[in-house]
């Protein structure tokens, strides 16, 4: 356990010397987890990661209207959705940029057969809405979300992606 | 009139805060929708303004004239989540944030169950998980009890009631000392999913063999292999003879056919003889000649 939580504070020390816009990411200690299986470290700090770099791919879709940029991170019903968001988003002339600021992380489900993962994440992130390129607002906001992941090919890819107060 | 009517409405809201609350600049909006339920949104002033409503998960825009109710169908806002409602004018914006949660009622699980062939009688070697869908594929975080029930043909079952968490539930069964292919479903409310679990035999509990002359040969068989609980242990499974006469071993596998073992040696005198399958050892023979 003790080695596990070092190795997640270097993963979330290396993420804040990258650079300052990287948020700020704490990981709660999985003691509660649900599930017969025993949390890998490598496991968990491979799930942190991929989910970390999901809210970028997000962003970036969001941002640029352009669905493709979430095909490395997001897969099923999560892809689908944030799709439909894109589309949605390109047809009325709008786009959004979501900038994350803060992350607290908890593992908090490992299905028996180790093939999905479930965390929540309060997060804290800035929102600023553009219609036609023009600025709309901007909002600083805070949510709890529930992702769950799979693996895929070489990295864990977000199927449910869902936030809630 | 205006100032008034609007703080009769307001009244009317507040009187029922776990519904909705004041955000921003005259804004009423629901504190949490339940996903697909239809909703209103009502605002303050006058004039043309921009209605957004903005999520990871979905977007709306609709134009609105300002100190009305802006009316959305059911069906209009399906994808659970955490939204920014922004009412912007030309010389104004107002802001809230609401919840889309899922829907109480299950429409649909992703339930899995492993493995999917496993031998008879192992303890916790079944296990069941499975997540909680609503009609709109939200997830439903809200607790809701899980019934997972293995059923055998014959019709013995093991049931397990598991509340979700965070949406999730899960469990573990025994395999049955029984072969065949038993039932595994996970149910919630009135919706079902089912697998199919292929139990097999396990090792052969002993292995009994019996030898005799077959021209210049030794025939190697054995009875019937069965494993620990009577199943009978499936064809294609190895056995491996082995045939020991002084410094020289020869050994053979050999697939089960209808049950059986049987292969033919080298008639040696003074030969020992043994069988044995996976872990199993059967009995030695020592062959003299007769």
């Amino acid at each position: 356990m003790r080695k596990f939580l070092i190795t997640l504070c270097v993963l979330g020390s290396a993420t804040a010397r990258y650079a300052t816009a990287q948020p700020d990411v704490r990981i709660e200690p999985p003691a509660n987890v649900e599930g017969p299986r025993v949390l890998e470290e490598q496991t968990a700090t491979a799930v942190v990661r991929d989910y970390l770099q999901s809210w970028h791919s997000m962003s970036a879709a969001l941002q640029q209207n352009d669905a493709d940029l979430l095909d490395m991170d997001f897969a099923g019903t999560a892809r689908d959705k944030l799709a439909e968001t894109v589309q949605e988003q390109a047809r009325l002339g709008l786009s959004a940029h979501y900038l994350d600021r803060a992350h607290d992380i908890q593992i908090v489900f490992i299905s028996p057969d180790g093939l999905s993962i479930e965390l929540t994440d309060r997060v804290e992130y800035d929102v600023q809405i553009f219609d036609h390129d023009k600025p709309v607002t901007s909002q600083h906001m805070r949510t709890r979300y529930t992702v769950v992941l799979t693996p895929a090919e070489a990295r864990w890819k977000v199927r449910v992606f869902q936030g809630q107060i | 009139m205006k100032v008034g009517l609007t703080f009769a409405l307001g009244s009317l809201f507040l009187a029922a805060p776990h519904l909705t609350r004041a955000q921003g600049e005259g804004l009423q909006i629901p504190k949490s929708i339940a996903a697909g339920d239809g909703f209103s949104i009502q605002s303050a002033g006058n004039g043309k303004a921009t209605l957004y409503i903005v999520g990871p998960n979905q977007v709306l825009e609709r134009a609105i004239e300002r100190g009305g109710t802006a009316f959305f169908a059911p069906g209009a806002l399906q994808n659970a989540g955490h939204y920014l409602v922004v009412l912007k004018a030309d010389d104004s914006a107002a802001k809230g944030e609401f919840d889309v949660v899922a829907a109480n009622k299950p429409s649909e699980l992703s339930f899995f169950a492993r493995p999917s062939r496993l031998p008879i009688g192992l303890h916790d070697g079944i296990t069941g998980a499975v997540y909680i869908f609503d009609a709109y594929k939200n997830l439903i975080t809200a607790p809701a009890p899980v019934s997972f029930e293995l059923s055998t043909p014959s019709g013995a079952k093991q049931t397990h009631v598991v509340v979700t968490r965070n949406g999730a539930a899960f469990t573990e069964m025994d395999s049955t000392a029984q072969q065949g292919s038993d039932k595994f479903v996970a149910r919630v409310g009135d919706i079902a999913s089912t697998r199919v679990v292929g139990q097999v035999p396990g090792d052969p509990c002993g292995i009994k063999m019996t030898a005799q002359p077959s021209g210049q040969q030794i025939r190697l068989e054995t009875a019937p292999l069965r494993d620990c609980s009577g199943n009978a242990v499936p064809d294609g499974t190895i056995v491996t003879f082995t045939e020991t006469y002084g410094e020289t071993q020869t050994t053979v596998d050999v697939p089960l056919k209808r049950g059986i073992a049987q292969v033919d040696m080298p008639a040696h005198n003074g030969a020992t003889l043994s069988a044995a399958s996976g872990v199993v050892l059967g009995n030695q023979i020592h062959w003299e000649k007769q």
